[in-house]
């Protein structure tokens, strides 16, 4: 016998209200990733060459730094709400699932992580590195 | 598990109709090519990208060493560099095409979002122009790149 009332028996069964937040994320990232990969792209094919010395000089610019990171943790969140679906929908054991959610969150901190701080370091310290 | 007995039990039952069932659409191609190339974009994009950011970060020894194996060797490259350059190129053609693709999908998703574009012929039409846009941008970075870079 459940003595609990009825009010009880239901509490914190229901949704979690973050149902929308997935979703909404994604389609903010991806008109974040419309805008950072536009500009990446016109300044590749706009590019004079490609010597390390000149994208050296190129990415340690603020103009170049600051959009860049921002790209980088873009990219990389919406990767992350993007193949987070993908386990979902391909991976149903529930171990295996928890270990490759796990992997994936590994993945995508830890490539931004080192992004951000690759870009940091030649703005912060010159492009002679 | 607990599928598979059932599953054992009694093989014949029926199934929810998957994608070898349905003759193929634009549409339905679309939605398929959005995840494959979300996919490819997350690996090989991504990793790529950052070896090229660490590569410009760790001077121009470590660059060269990514344009050696990645971009080109040039004349006195050794059998695997040459190798590993096309294997590079046509990693790049593929992230290049996802890119597009699903720039170009994903473009069409923010649109079905707010609602528009749901109706047979319309839907059917914007599928088939998203392939078609992604296959002239990509031609067009090749062409681009090929001109400028590779001397063709």
């Amino acid at each position: 016998m459940d003595s609990r009332t009825y009010i009880g028996r239901v509490r914190g069964l229901g949704s979690a209200k973050h149902g929308g937040e997935h979703w909404l994320k994604q389609r903010l990232t991806a008109i974040g990733n419309i805008l950072l990969t536009t500009w990446f792209v016109i300044s590749l094919l706009l590019m004079p060459n490609f010597d390390q010395a000149t994208l050296a000089q190129w990415l340690a610019q603020p103009t170049v730094a600051v959009p860049m990171i921002l790209m980088i943790v873009n990219i990389f969140s919406h990767a992350r709400l993007g193949l987070q679906v993908l386990i979902e929908d391909y991976v149903h054991d529930e171990g295996l699932k928890f270990g490759t959610m796990a992997l994936l969150n590994f993945y995508v901190v830890a490539s931004a992580v080192f992004g951000i701080f690759v870009v940091a370091k030649l703005a912060f310290t010159g492009a002679s590195a | 598990m607990k599928d598979a007995e059932i599953m054992a039990k009694n093989p014949n039952r029926p199934l929810s109709p998957h994608l070898q069932v349905y003759r193929w659409s634009p549409q339905m191609a679309i939605s398929i090519f959005h995840r494959a190339t979300g996919f490819i974009l997350a690996t090989v994009g991504m990793i790529t990208l950052l070896w090229w950011l660490s590569a410009i970060g760790g001077g121009p020894e470590s660059y060269a060493t990514f344009e050696k194996y990645v971009v080109s060797a040039g004349e006195s490259g050794t059998g695997f560099e040459t190798a590993s350059n096309w294997f590079f190129r046509l990693l790049a053609l593929a992230v290049t095409f996802s890119f597009f693709q699903h720039l170009a999908s994903g473009v069409r998703h923010l649109v079905l979002d707010i609602g528009a574009g749901y109706e047979l012929k319309v839907n059917r039409t914007w599928a088939s122009v998203a392939f078609i846009a992604a296959f002239f941008a990509t031609a067009f970075v090749v062409l681009f790149v090929a001109s400028r870079f590779l001397g063709v």
